[in-house]
């Protein structure tokens, strides 16, 4: 059987790797983009000078051919359902397919604005994206202007920062990814954002990208009424999924590849994962289309089971994330919303510094921990999910917190802190069990 | 650029040509006072041939030209005193002048030779060498107390000195090295060259073993270590590092205008003048104390990292500087109480056994607290805590890697290859070592020099100029810009190897990972500077349990997603590398397959 894959990101290098592990079939991944998988998410750090390219290649490049992985890069144009083909760009020979997975991720959000499409206005998602933006370092950037203020945002303010170009971020709201953090804790990002000299312009939108009259960038204008000169636009508005290239196959698509619990499309032996893909029937609480490193492995790996005669329904466990906002760590385990219900208590930690802060959510009617919320802390992955999972009561997580503690040594731990304040809210006197310990956690977890 | 870094920068580089410069100064004239000869046979013989050769009391402006004609009034000498019959009561080593003590007496005599501004203003040379390099590093490391704390690796791989060598200079580089170091070594025994080319043997048989046995010739192409450009101001820095450690170990009499400035220091300490290893020790320490200073700055949000740091530097200047020489100055032994062998490779040579045994309680407490280290210490500190105890937080080398090394951890190759060849290469010469020290402690127990064809002392000897001089040396620092900062603790020191077989299989050591949020960015890999490729265990959520981790910490300092802990604990000591906590999809539903 011959199983090919569009794409070599995580999604689609995930589902080709445990395919090999479960079977012999066939393999072909198809990519555009680069000859091998790298990290999308090591992208910036090529820029900033702390890796290579080649760094960001989880595989060396005898992987591949030792684990029978064929790599092809060519652009896929065409999907013909019917005779099971892929036919490419540039007149590569067509291939055709048993099984098809697409894996084929996203691009960035453009939304109509006035010269959106000028040299030097680019997301950050691709390869190309980051040559695109040496190419313009290069040339000599005084000002980036960054519109969007979520993940990638940050990260590319970031970038121009660490090489001394002066940024401007625009951000729609009235404060940096207040959809998603609560309060306090996009409000410490906001006076980190400014703390690392960064022009932060919140409630202000892209109005307009000026051309300089040879098809580059010159200057933006906000819905302020206000011109800033700029050398490189960064649209980091979000991402949508990249399936234009899908019209006329058959596939049934919405804002993405749609997709069953097992994965599958509405045709046979056609599958969509990561990115791209959008669930019909997402698990309660979960977005039909989550664009997210680890969901992506997650649909990978799921898939590679199904296709291997083992169908496997997608099932993400409870939700987790991370990011890094400059120089603040950002964890997240469970449920934290920016705007809480009304059952959702929070205790909530900062520290002197403002640059550390620990939430913890439960449920004030049956006082069920509900989720854990960190910035510049690290909590361990396995035992929140084991609390989370089991519905544990606040107080039994409270007083067992230092389990969950993964600062390294001699990091000052703040679960005495967390456990005080719980005291004052509720009138109890607590005290915490115990002490941070591998063993302590390995007995936890396998109890 | 900040404009501290800039100054600071300066003044290193001020320094540097003043210490470099400094090698030239002053004229050389042998006098009777500055012959440093005690040996009275010797002495009169040589002054008797000075003064034929008009050497005696002549001026030299060339330093080279001083010592070729010094070293053949001592070859001369050496004749005449071979033709002339020993005097009764008088030992034919006492009184016949070997070529083992040309280079002590040729050392000591240019040194005391000398005349000029070094010797006048040899306070004022200290102050322009080591204080204002000392200075320069300090007043670079400001900006770094300065900025936000955090990881900061900004430009490292875009900054002429830091991105290392690509592959084919860095090939040209190791091969230059290692083809000088073995002709070399054919001097060094006098022209016996079986053991260079037995040393080839074992270089052939290792990269056959691991090119065609191991089957790596296969695995093409391998993980890249080079950058698109030459590193070439590190290339640079790299052979000054191998100019200066030649020099040290093989040709001290040519830095000897060094030793003359660090005299008022170790006259002080130790109350004895400086020799080349005094100059080596003192810079040593000033090295790791103001680059440790830097390490603190750039590390400063990390405890465990400053504290490391702090360690390293307090068992430098304590033990491995300062305690030894006041040792010395109450005529006690020299001894570094935390060199362990076979690091420490000559603890069981016979001088070294003799000088402990008689050197009274304190002597036989040194022997005995050596041997407990090897046999008790090193296993059970390291079944507590892994390797790091040693490797990362007491160890001299290891402290210098930290130090002035961590500019350059990013460069240490990654590839399985690289990884094999490791393995082969830091347990063969652990296998030597024993093997050396087992044929000396043989002659020192027997008398007998030779164990069928092999003679102790050329095994000895060829052991110290190859691995204790030209590997944990010349390569181990020389080669910090061009493969990394942990040459010689990865590929060569034997007491890494026989840690790391401990933290192997005997440990509560290991670095755990943080269930699925590992996002394979790499950045863990690429600061490990022992090559082991962190991400392959992290992004599949295993516990990484590696012989050669030296549990620096660095790893789980880069990593932006908070994956990585270091961590002791038995609970799971014969499964620590299982992949148990591995996140990936709910894992009931399905049938799990090996």
């Amino acid at each position: 059987m011959h199983i090919a894959i569009i794409g070599n990101g995580i999604s689609g290098v995930t589902a080709a790797r445990f395919i090999r592990k479960l079977s012999d079939h066939k393999i072909t991944l198809i990519s555009a983009e680069t000859d091998y998988f790298f990290s999308r998410t090591a992208l910036m750090y090529i820029y900033m000078g702390h890796m290579r390219f080649e760094d960001t290649q989880p595989y060396e490049p005898w992987f591949w051919k030792k684990n029978r992985i064929d790599l092809l890069r060519a652009y896929v144009e065409k999907v013909d359902t019917q005779n099971k083909q892929l036919h490419f760009a540039k007149g590569k020979p067509s291939i055709s397919y048993d099984k098809l997975i697409i894996a084929c991720g996203s691009k960035p959000n453009r939304f109509g604005w006035p010269g959106q499409y000028l040299d030097n206005v680019h997301g950050l998602y691709s390869y190309q994206d980051l040559e695109a933006m040496e190419k313009a370092s290069a040339e000599g950037i005084k000002r980036a202007v960054i519109v969007g203020g979520g993940l990638i945002g940050i990260e590319m303010a970031e970038m121009f920062h660490a090489r001394h170009i002066p940024v401007t971020f625009l951000v729609r709201e009235g404060s940096y990814w207040n959809g998603v953090l609560p309060y306090e804790e996009s409000q410490m990002i906001n006076r980190h954002i400014i703390e690392n000299h960064i022009d932060l312009r919140l409630k202000t939108e892209l109005k307009e990208i000026v051309d300089d009259g040879t098809g580059k960038v010159k200057a933006i204008t906000t819905n302020k009424g206000e011109t800033i000169d700029c050398q490189f636009v960064g649209l980091t508005a979000g991402v949508s999924p990249n399936i234009k290239f899908l019209e006329g196959s058959g596939i049934e698509t919405q804002r993405g590849i749609l997709v069953n619990e097992y994965l599958e499309t509405n045709i046979p032996d056609v599958y969509a994962i990561g990115d791209c893909s959008q669930h019909s029937n997402p698990k309660p609480g979960r977005r039909p289309i989550e664009a997210v490193w680890y969901t992506g492995r997650m649909m990978g790996e799921t898939l590679a089971y199904t296709i291997c005669g083992q169908r496997t329904a997608y099932d993400p466990g409870i939700w987790f994330n991370s990011a890094k906002f400059f120089d603040i760590e950002y964890q997240i385990y469970g449920t934290v919303l920016a705007r809480a219900p009304e059952n959702h208590q929070s205790i909530y930690w900062e520290h002197s510094d403002g640059r550390k802060a620990i939430r913890i959510v439960y449920d004030n009617k049956n006082g069920a921990i509900l989720g854990f919320h960190l910035m510049g802390v690290r909590y361990r992955h396995e035992v929140c999910e084991k609390w989370l999972r089991e519905q544990t009561h606040i107080e039994q997580v409270l007083q067992n917190l230092s389990l969950a503690n993964f600062d390294p040594e001699f990091y000052k731990q703040y679960e005495q802190d967390l456990l005080t304040i719980y005291n004052q809210q509720s009138g109890k006197n607590l005290v915490l069990k115990k002490k941070r310990s591998w063993n302590q956690v390995f007995s936890f977890l396998k109890s | 650029m900040h404009i501290l870094e800039k100054i600071g920068l300066a003044l290193v580089i001020i320094a540097l040509c003043i210490f470099t410069y400094s090698l030239n100064l002053g004229t050389y004239k042998l006098s009777p006072e500055s012959l440093q000869i005690s040996n009275e046979y010797h002495k009169k013989e040589v002054l008797q041939i000075a003064t034929e050769t008009e050497l005696l009391n002549s001026v030299y402006s060339s330093k080279a030209s001083f010592i070729r004609d010094f070293k053949n009034t001592l070859k001369k000498a050496s004749a005449k005193l071979n033709e002339k019959p020993i005097p009764e009561g008088v030992s034919e080593w006492d009184f016949k002048l070997g070529d083992w003590t040309y280079k002590d007496y040729t050392m000591y005599t240019v040194k005391h030779s000398t005349k000029g501004l070094i010797v006048d203003y040899s306070w004022l040379f200290l102050f322009l060498t080591f204080g204002l390099g000392a200075l320069g590093v300090l007043i670079h490391s400001i900006p770094k107390y300065l900025s936000l704390p955090g990881i900061k690796n900004n430009q490292i791989y875009q900054s002429a000195m830091t991105r290392g060598l690509t592959l084919s200079t860095r090939s040209i580089a190791l091969s230059l090295t290692i083809v000088g170091v073995l002709v070399y070594g054919i001097f060094y025994l006098k022209g016996n060259f079986i053991w260079t080319l037995l040393t080839l043997l074992v270089m052939g048989l290792i990269s056959y073993l691991v090119l065609y046995r191991d089957g790596e010739k296969a695995n093409n192409p391998t993980r890249s270590a080079s950058p698109t450009h030459l590193g070439w101001l590190g290339l640079l820095t790299g052979m000054y590092l191998i100019g200066f450690y030649v020099l040290l170990y093989w040709s001290p009499e040519y830095i000897t205008n060094w030793m003359l400035i660090c005299d008022p220091v170790s006259k002080s300490l130790s109350g004895n003048q400086a020799s080349q290893w005094f100059v080596y020790g003192l810079l040593y320490t000033i090295v790791m104390l103001v680059m440790g200073v830097r390490m603190i700055g750039k590390y400063r949000h990390n405890r465990y990292q400053i504290i490391r740091t702090i360690s390293v530097i307090f068992f430098q200047t304590a033990f491995a500087f300062i305690i030894p020489e006041i040792l010395v100055r109450l005529n006690q032994p020299y001894y570094d109480f935390k060199n362990i062998w076979p690091l420490d490779y000559d603890f069981f040579f016979d001088w070294n056994l003799n000088t402990l045994m008689n050197s009274g309680g304190l002597g036989i407490f040194m022997l005995v607290w050596g041997i407990v280290l090897i046999v008790i210490g090193v296993p059970l500190i390291t079944y507590f805590f892994g390797k790091r105890w040693y490797c990362s937080w007491v160890c001299g080398c290891g402290g210098l890697a930290e130090t002035l090394g961590d500019p350059y951890r990013q460069l240490s190759d990654k590839s399985l290859r690289a990884w094999k060849f490791e393995r082969y290469i830091i347990h063969g010469v652990m296998v030597f070592a024993v093997a050396m020290t087992g044929l000396v402690l043989f002659t020192y127990f027997t008398g007998s020099r030779n164990v069928l064809f092999l003679s102790s002392d050329t095994v000895r000897s060829w052991y110290g100029f190859l691995i204790g001089s030209a590997f944990a040396g010349v390569v181990g620092t020389g080669f910090y810009p061009l493969m990394g900062n942990r040459v010689w603790c990865r590929f060569g020191c034997p007491l890494a190897g026989y840690l790391g077989l401990v933290q192997r299989f005997k440990s509560r050591f290991r670095i755990t990972t943080n269930g699925g949020q590992c996002i394979s960015c790499g950045n863990c890999s690429t600061y490990c500077e022992m090559g082991i490729d962190v991400r392959a265990y992290a992004q599949r959520g295993q516990n990484i349990v590696r012989s050669s981790c030296v549990g620096c910490g660095v790893c789980a300092a880069v990593c932006p997603r908070g994956v990585l802990r270091l961590e002791n604990g038995s609970a799971d000591i014969e499964n620590r590398t299982t992949e148990l906590k591995t996140i990936h999809i709910t894992e009931d539903q399905i049938r799990l397959l090996s």
